[in-house]
């Protein structure tokens, strides 16, 4: 059962993901993942909430909503290889930031995430 | 196929989305990237969920479950993208499906992110630091080991006469 609701989560999560990044990329010029990198920290805050929820969520909720659909809608394969295509490209500025940006704002959010419903429901 | 498409290309700019005759031909095209896409990140979730189930993470320990499905899908993703864009022209549906479907489903960023958040306790921030420079790095190593080692050996098979 658990896996199913994965499945179904994961099925929603990950062409979100690429629907999402395919709208921010073609919105600007930039040669920064920007797209990669909206999905990881809305993933981020949306698991960083659920984690804050604790107990009050029922587990299969935190299957379908955090396993499978946060689980898909993020990507570390991704987020990888776009910073090593841009070592590749020598834009060394734009590797570093893109994971020094993504790990901090990933972090950030999953902080306040997890403090807010923490806050109000944990 | 006469509705083929690249799908590195913008969606079609002179599609209007308010007509639904012309909706219906944007999901003719693309209607198919995105039921891939939801099967092959069904099936990467679920990879992930199986191996998160055999390796449980204990709290404030190294959550080596989530560390080894992040780095082993940076590998693979190095590997596929090597071959599908510099050794075989792939068919138009083999990146959505096992690049952005299975491996983008099968890592995860938000569990990286939580399970770093929650390590950031007094007794544990040295391990929280560990899991999010040790996964970062290995990850990154992962993908340029993989385009190496792809590219080195494609290369000593498609032109093993310049080998003698």
């Amino acid at each position: 059962m658990t896996a199913v609701l994965v499945f179904v989560g994961a099925m929603v999560g990950a062409p979100l993901r690429y629907l999402t990044d395919r709208t921010v990329q073609n919105r600007h010029d930039s040669l920064f993942p920007w797209g990669t990198f909206s999905v990881n920290l809305a993933g981020c805050l949306i698991l960083g909430g659920l984690a804050g929820a604790g107990t009050a969520l029922p587990a299969p909720l935190l299957a379908l909503i955090g396993t499978g659909f946060c689980g898909a809608l993020t990507t570390y394969s991704t987020f990888s290889y776009e910073t090593v295509r841009l070592l590749e490209q020598k834009l060394y500025f734009y590797a570093a930031m893109n994971v020094i940006i993504s790990v901090i704002a990933g972090l950030g959010a999953a902080l306040i995430g997890y403090t807010v419903l923490h806050a109000l429901v944990g | 196929m006469s509705n083929e498409v690249d799908v590195t290309d913008p969606i079609d700019p002179d599609v209007d989305l308010q007509v639904p005759a012309q909706r219906r031909e944007l999901f003719r095209t693309h209607g198919l990237v995105l039921v891939l896409i939801a099967v092959g990140g069904g099936l990467g979730a679920l990879a992930r969920y199986g191996l998160a189930t055999l390796l449980p993470t204990a709290p404030g320990r190294f959550p080596w479950a989530t560390f080894g499905t992040n780095v082993a899908g940076c590998f693979l993703i190095g590997v596929l993208m090597v071959l599908i864009t510099e050794v075989w022209p792939a068919h138009r549906l083999v990146r959505p499906f096992l690049g952005v479907g299975v491996l983008g489903g099968f890592t995860t960023f938000s569990t990286y992110a939580v399970e770093t958040r929650g390590l950031l306790q007094p007794d544990t921030v040295g391990l929280a630091f560990a899991y999010l420079a040790g996964t970062l790095l290995c990850a990154l190593l992962a993908v340029i080991a993989a385009v190496w080692l792809t590219r080195t050996v494609t290369s000593l098979v498609r032109q093993p006469e310049e080998r003698v």
